[in-house]
């Protein structure tokens, strides 16, 4: 695996506040990558540091093996799509499309051919001599993805590019970004806090939170598998309860849950016996037909279609959500009514922190 | 969203380094050609006058002194309170107070009308009251004197229409430099109150008759101390310029209309002049509006929070 | 809706925008009415007629006409442009240019000349000409104006700049424009409207100034504003109704080309 980008011990500052804590990231070639994390976390000042827009205060960036951290963005072979476009409202669409070709001095013949290549591809053919102002969100979003990839950049950076537009558009636009990913066979990477398209998209994912890098992983990893409570309370939406770590061994650990029940599950590197906390997703909660890991009292049922959300609390007060399918089969607690749940194999994971 | 810590100046715009340089010029010739201009009048107010107009260096306080303090005629009796220029100036208040005030009179209502207009015609109105501010001020005073003659237009279509039956003595009072002044700054009453109004937001409004104020209570209660800033605004750009107005009492006013600006204009011109003591006057005028401002930056200060 | 409506009318301001209107226009309205009136004294109305026109360019008092349009524009010409770039680069420095060292204070001197009164600009200016010993004239006048014309120039220049979002530059530059390129190609072009704006404010504030120039402008030199002034003191003749016209016709004539100038800029936001 071809290393695209490599970030290395990252660190902004300013002033005092510290945006990026030491980040180091290694990104593939021909990968989908999505910086993940809520508002402030430091994801887009991480991006910008790639295009160029922000200098860092510590670290180093490589691009294919060459160091760029010292170059200024005209000078850096990666394009961005910004977070609102920044389409220039002065140009036509072609113009803004042939912008990057211009400033790197391609021929007008030549420019023209590759801007309405580049419109075929986001399918605005019709639409070359129109003003920005004059497209609707979606167009203008199309309009910005084939300026950045006109001049065909080795990586493309997306600040959060679909956060402009509503929900329909947003979900056909995640299908679009990926194959064209796919077939231009550039590096993406992209920006975004919301994890739904996080997962929907990439092909890994690094959740950031406080500055720091929490962790790395494929789609599945990051929601199966959260090493810390931020990643698992970030990604969906989950149940933190406390355990006892009794023993580990052989990469298993024996916990036992409040509530008494005993349960045997994977260990988490660094791990200590001791007072921890596991994540259960609420999928992975059944209502118990003989021997229950947890008892609960149900507070309220939510109806949402094909979903079925239970509110619950332990004994010891601990909230507990539970997803069940929506089934005729399904015989439902009353509110009040004491349950028992049972934890899918291998559903409770252990958490770092 | 995470953008907030570089909002301004970020590496890659790249002004941030010549900041200093694109600001030299504008430095170097306000500096030189205002600011030490300014500071040189200061420093000429406290020195001794000469007597073909100009000054002698040496210091002195005389000019201030005969500002304030009167010696009598022959400048031997016991020192009092001179009155003379204190009473300039306070006519000068007095005349742009009241020129403020009616600016704000017509003015209020005309922006909050203009700023109720749907988006498409206000252009069109505040074009309209940009029109006249874009005109000279000396034609527009001159036109103001023509109107106003004993023969001019106004006494001669009142007097047509048989409304009154002598001609009204305008020109040469008080009252046409209080109209003149009013008439040269309503569009800058007009202006910034529009802007506070256009950004006024009605459900503010709403919700106040929802609570069952009466329009006018609205008005007094919530319209005004939220638009606030655009009023103050308003009548600092009407009232510091008619302080130090040269033109309107000039040309509308008589002898007994002297107001400052005319008073630091005489000390200039040729040989009767007294440059210390113009100096003095325009140090004086300075603080003035410098008081006035400041108050006017609290005011928007304490506003902001 | 009717209720909307409601919130935002209140008895009375219809008419008193009117009222206001009508106190702004009538005295210029009556000014460009009387200026084609044929008749020597100017009380009576004896009928249309272009003769004062005709005066002002043919007439006795021509030349010295001539003499101050030509001082009064390229005055105004020279002083704007000079104060527009000036204006443009502080803008540049105030916007783009983060918490420099003495923005404050640079803030403070950009306004400076809208806080000092004009007849203590005015003093204070001819002051300082006499105390270094240049003689007043054309040159001064011409400084002056510059220095008065800085702020009017770089109001509407930043409040353009300001509306301009920075990811256009970036974007730009992330495209492989350098700083240059990124300006003159991207920042400069979106300012146009402001620039435009900036420089007509100019060149009306340069060509309106009466009592800077008054006296900064020494024996024998006119402009438009001093020579009215000066014709006026002895009384307000028909050529200088005429003059006041044409004038006024500039001006209206300039702040339309402001207001459209503003409309396209509109478009481009």
């Amino acid at each position: 695996m071809r290393q695209a980008i490599g970030i290395d011990r990252v660190v902004k500052r300013y002033g005092a506040f510290e945006a990026l804590k030491g980040v180091s990231l290694s990104i593939a070639d021909n990968e989908f990558f999505t910086l993940l994390g809520p508002s402030g976390c430091g994801k887009t000042t991480l991006l910008r540091t790639i295009a160029g827009f922000e200098d860092v205060t510590a670290g180093e960036i490589a691009l294919y093996g060459e160091n760029i951290a010292a170059l200024p963005p005209e000078k850096r072979p990666v394009n961005t799509v910004f977070q609102q476009y920044a389409l220039f409202p002065h140009m036509t669409v072609r113009d803004n499309v042939g912008f990057g070709l211009r400033m790197q001095g391609v021929a007008p013949a030549e420019r023209r051919a590759r801007a309405a290549e580049m419109l075929e591809l986001v399918h605005l053919s019709d639409f070359a001599d129109r003003l920005p102002t004059q497209l609707s969100g979606g167009q203008q979003q199309r309009v910005a993805l084939a300026r950045a990839l006109a001049p065909r950049p080795r990586v493309l950076l997306l600040d959060e590019p679909l956060s402009a537009l509503d929900l329909k558009l947003r979900q056909a636009m995640r299908v679009e970004l990926k194959q064209l990913q796919e077939t231009t066979g550039i590096t993406f990477v992209f920006v975004t806090h919301d994890q739904e398209e996080a997962l929907a998209m990439s092909d890994r994912i690094a959740v950031m939170s406080n500055g720091q890098v929490q962790q790395v992983g494929d789609p599945r990893t990051i929601y199966e598998a959260p090493v810390n409570r931020f990643v698992a309370d970030f990604i969906g939406e989950t149940n933190v309860l406390p355990v006892m770590v009794d023993a580990v061994a052989d990469g298993r650990a024996r916990i036992t849950l409040p509530g008494g029940h005993v349960l045997t599950t994977d260990a988490v590197e660094g791990l200590a016996p001791g007072a921890h906390h596991v994540s259960i997703r609420p999928e992975r909660l059944s209502l118990a037909t003989a021997d229950a890991d947890l008892t609960a009292r149900v507070e309220r049922v939510i109806y949402l279609g094909t979903d079925l959300q239970l509110l619950a609390r332990l004994a010891d007060g601990t909230p507990i959500i539970t997803r069940l399918q929506n089934s005729s089969r399904n015989e439902l607690p009353a509110a009040g009514a004491e349950v028992g749940l049972t934890v899918e194999a291998g559903a409770a994971r252990l958490l770092l922190d | 969203m995470a953008a907030a810590p570089h909002a301004s100046g970020s590496l890659a715009t790249g002004w941030r380094s010549l900041a200093v340089p694109l600001m030299l010029p504008t430095w170097l010739v306000i500096g030189t050609f205002l600011l030490v201009p300014v500071v040189l009048m200061g420093v000429y107010s406290v020195l001794t006058k000469d007597f073909r107009g100009g000054v002698v260096w040496e210091f002195s306080l005389a000019a201030y002194d005969q500002f304030f303090v009167t010696r009598g005629l022959f400048g031997d009796e016991p020192p009092q309170i001179e009155w003379t220029y204190i009473a300039i100036f306070w006519r000068s208040i007095w005349q742009a107070a009241l020129a403020t005030l009616l600016c704000l009179l017509i003015g209020f209502p005309t922006a909050w009308f203009i700023a109720t207009r749907s988006p498409r015609h206000r252009a069109l109105w505040v074009f309209l009251i940009t029109v006249p501010y874009w005109v000279n001020l000396l034609i527009r005073t001159v036109s103001l004197r023509f109107l106003l003659r004993d023969q001019g237009p106004l006494n001669e279509g009142l007097l047509a229409i048989g409304v009154i039956d002598a001609p009204l003595r305008i020109i040469n009072t008080d009252v046409a430099v209080q109209l003149g002044l009013f008439y040269s700054y309503l569009p800058f009453m007009v202006l910034p109150i529009y802007a506070a109004v256009e950004r006024y937001n009605f459900a503010l409004s709403e919700a106040a008759r929802d609570l069952y104020a009466g329009p006018w209570t609205t008005l007094r209660e919530i319209v005004l101390p939220v638009v606030k800033p655009g009023i103050v605004a308003g009548c600092i750009l009407v009232f510091v310029p008619s302080l130090g107005a040269f033109l309107a009492p000039d040309l509308l006013g008589g002898a007994k209309t002297y107001m400052i600006g005319s008073l630091i204009d005489e000390q200039f011109r040729g040989s009767m002049g007294n440059w210390p003591f113009g100096g003095a006057v325009a140090m004086i005028l300075m603080s003035l509006v410098l008081l006035v401002l400041l108050w006017q930056a609290r005011a928007a200060g304490r506003g902001r929070r | 809706m009717a209720a909307r409506t409601d919130m935002r009318r209140y008895a009375g301001f219809g008419l008193t925008t009117a009222l206001c209107l009508t106190i702004l226009y009538v005295p210029l309205a009556v000014i460009a009415v009387y200026s084609f009136n044929d008749d020597r004294s100017i009380t009576n109305w004896a009928g249309f007629s272009l003769r004062w026109y005709a005066d002002v360019f043919t007439g006795p008092e021509a030349p010295i006409f001539r003499a101050a349009a030509w001082n009064s524009l390229s005055i105004a010409a020279l002083a704007s442009t000079a104060a527009t770039v000036i204006a443009l680069a502080a803008a540049v420095a105030m916007i783009r240019g983060g918490r420099f060292h003495g923005r404050q204070a640079s803030y403070a001197l950009i306004s400076l000349p809208l806080m000092v009164p004009e007849i203590v600009t005015a003093v204070a200016t001819l002051v300082f000409f006499t105390a270094i010993g240049v003689r007043t004239g054309y040159g001064t006048i011409l400084v002056a104006h510059i220095t008065f014309c800085i702020p009017f120039a770089y109001l509407p220049i930043a409040a353009r700049m300001q509306g301009i979002e920075e990811s256009y530059e970036l974007a730009a530059r992330d495209l492989y424009a350098s700083r240059w390129q990124a300006f003159r190609l991207i920042l400069l072009p979106l300012m146009m409207p402001g620039i435009i704006s900036g420089w007509l404010l100019a060149f009306i504030i340069s060509l309106d100034d009466f009592i800077i120039t008054n006296f900064v402008k020494g024996a024998g030199m006119e402009t438009l504003p001093t020579a009215i002034f000066g014709s006026v003191k002895q009384g307000i003749k028909p050529n200088i109704m005429a003059i006041s016209t044409l004038m006024l016709m500039v001006s209206v004539v300039f702040v339309t080309l402001s207001y459209l100038a503003n409309r396209i800029g509109q478009k481009t936001r």
